[in-house]
């Protein structure tokens, strides 16, 4: 992908705010890609989750947006537990949704959930599934 | 021996399956799950951002039930339970300005402190039955059953949590090879089978099923055994989606670990409730013997 930075379009609140709600420290990737290359989901993402970090760093929050890769994430912390750097990247990730998610836009509209659904599936992922995708 | 027990909103319905054997099998092996009073839902996911207190307050709760109680110790069987509950318990062990103000919060309750400590099943039956005792306790060997142990995510990650080692985990096969089965090895089986993505995207779960199922086959399973209620639906619902897209496809049963456990210890198979399980876990079963 080819990104065009300029000092316009990086949001350095956007990065401020990731960072306090992750409690990551963004610089600690080197973007050697073991979170992409563990990640089970990447081939249905859009931008892989090395990639998402850097744009995050970068403070290039419109394509983050315009990206579904955060919310393909299941938290499954393949990408946690194989980083070499002590990244947890779950965590960046939880905090790209909730900045979404706290301006009440949700990804899910959980009337859209059939009834069947709702009968057959397990509380769990109710639970957790609407915690993940609604404000 | 008593031991205190959260089971989790999903076993009550769903997942019977999961619980009834494990209770029984447990008093088989001379331990009493004693479930612990007003327990309420655990919030099915850790909450992973960093001002996000309020939802552990639902299960620093439970984990403040169990020290009411008087217990040391919390077993789970359901794997989302048990990541939440132990997760929850080293926030509350290690992060004190964090504690301090769910404690304040909580004023009604007793304060906690991470004090009683969150384990599996399976962890007892491996620390404290031992793999030797489970064995010599077995009274229907499983003999010639090729089972795949699926971990799935939530036993294993994060390493702080973690039931054994991260990479190459054994303690399915080491159970398995305590009741007689045949255990398969495959390298799919930390892989995630896409979770919560069920109600959001549910294609991907079946893209996610077929290369579970097609590896653990090529590896020459017959069934998986399994741990937790979501990959057991998210397996369950992805291979009927198959079945109907692929004739070729092959069905394959899903036990849930605690089954095969109260199989193996020649308990009624009723109390195993198979007719709430995916695929042909009778037809596997008396194929082989074990079931008339």
């Amino acid at each position: 992908m080819s990104v065009t930075i300029s000092p316009k379009r990086l949001r350095r609140e956007f990065v401020r705010k990731v960072k306090e709600l992750s409690g990551q420290n963004l610089q600690l990737c080197y973007q050697c890609g073991m979170c992409s290359g563990n990640c089970p989901a990447t081939s249905n993402m859009d931008l892989s989750p090395r990639q998402i970090i850097e744009l995050a760093r970068l403070g290039l929050e419109e394509e983050i947006a315009n990206s579904k890769t955060v919310w393909i994430c299941a938290s499954c912390l393949a990408c946690t537990v194989n980083c070499p750097r002590g990244f947890d990247l779950s965590k960046m990730m939880e905090a790209i949704r909730l900045l979404t998610l706290r301006k009440n836009i949700d990804y899910i509209r959980p009337e859209d959930i059939s009834p069947q659904e709702r009968c057959e599936l397990p509380q769990i992922a109710m639970v957790s599934g609407l915690r993940k995708f609604t404000g | 021996m008593s031991l205190a027990y959260y089971p989790g909103c999903t076993l009550k319905t769903k997942a019977r399956n999961l619980e009834e054997p494990a209770v029984a099998s447990m008093e088989v092996l001379g331990f009493k799950l004693e479930e612990i009073p007003r327990w309420n839902c655990c919030g099915a996911v850790y909450s992973l951002a960093e001002d996000d207190l309020i939802h552990q307050v639902a299960p620093v709760r439970n984990l403040i039930r169990a020290k009411e109680q008087g217990q040391d110790k919390l077993a789970t069987l359901c794997a989302f339970c048990f990541n939440t509950l132990k997760r929850a318990n080293l926030l509350m062990r290690e992060n004190g300005e964090k504690r301090d103000t769910l404690n304040s919060f909580m004023d009604e309750e007793m304060d906690y402190g991470g004090e009683v400590k969150v384990v599996h099943l399976l962890e007892v039956l491996r620390d404290e039955i031992g793999w030797g005792a489970l064995a010599q306790k077995v009274k229907l060997p499983l003999r010639e059953l090729k089972v795949a142990p699926y971990y799935g995510c939530t036993l294993l990650r994060p390493r702080e949590v973690a039931i054994d080692n991260v990479e190459n985990p054994t303690i399915l096969r080491e159970f398995l090879e305590a009741l007689g089965a045949s255990p398969v090895d495959f390298p799919e089986s930390t892989r995630c089978c896409g979770s919560y993505q069920i109600i959001s995207n549910p294609d991907d779960i079946s893209e996610y099923a077929r290369d579970i199922f097609n590896s653990a086959l090529s590896h020459g399973a017959e069934a998986l055994v399994l741990t937790c209620p979501l990959c057991d639906y998210n397996l369950g619902q992805g291979q009927k989606e198959l079945m109907k897209k692929h004739n070729e496809f092959k069905e394959m049963s899903l036990f849930y670990f605690t089954q095969l456990l109260a199989l193996a210890l020649g308990l009624d198979p009723q109390v195993c409730h198979f007719e709430l399980n995916y695929g042909s876990p009778g037809s596997l079963l008396r194929e082989k013997g074990l079931l008339s």
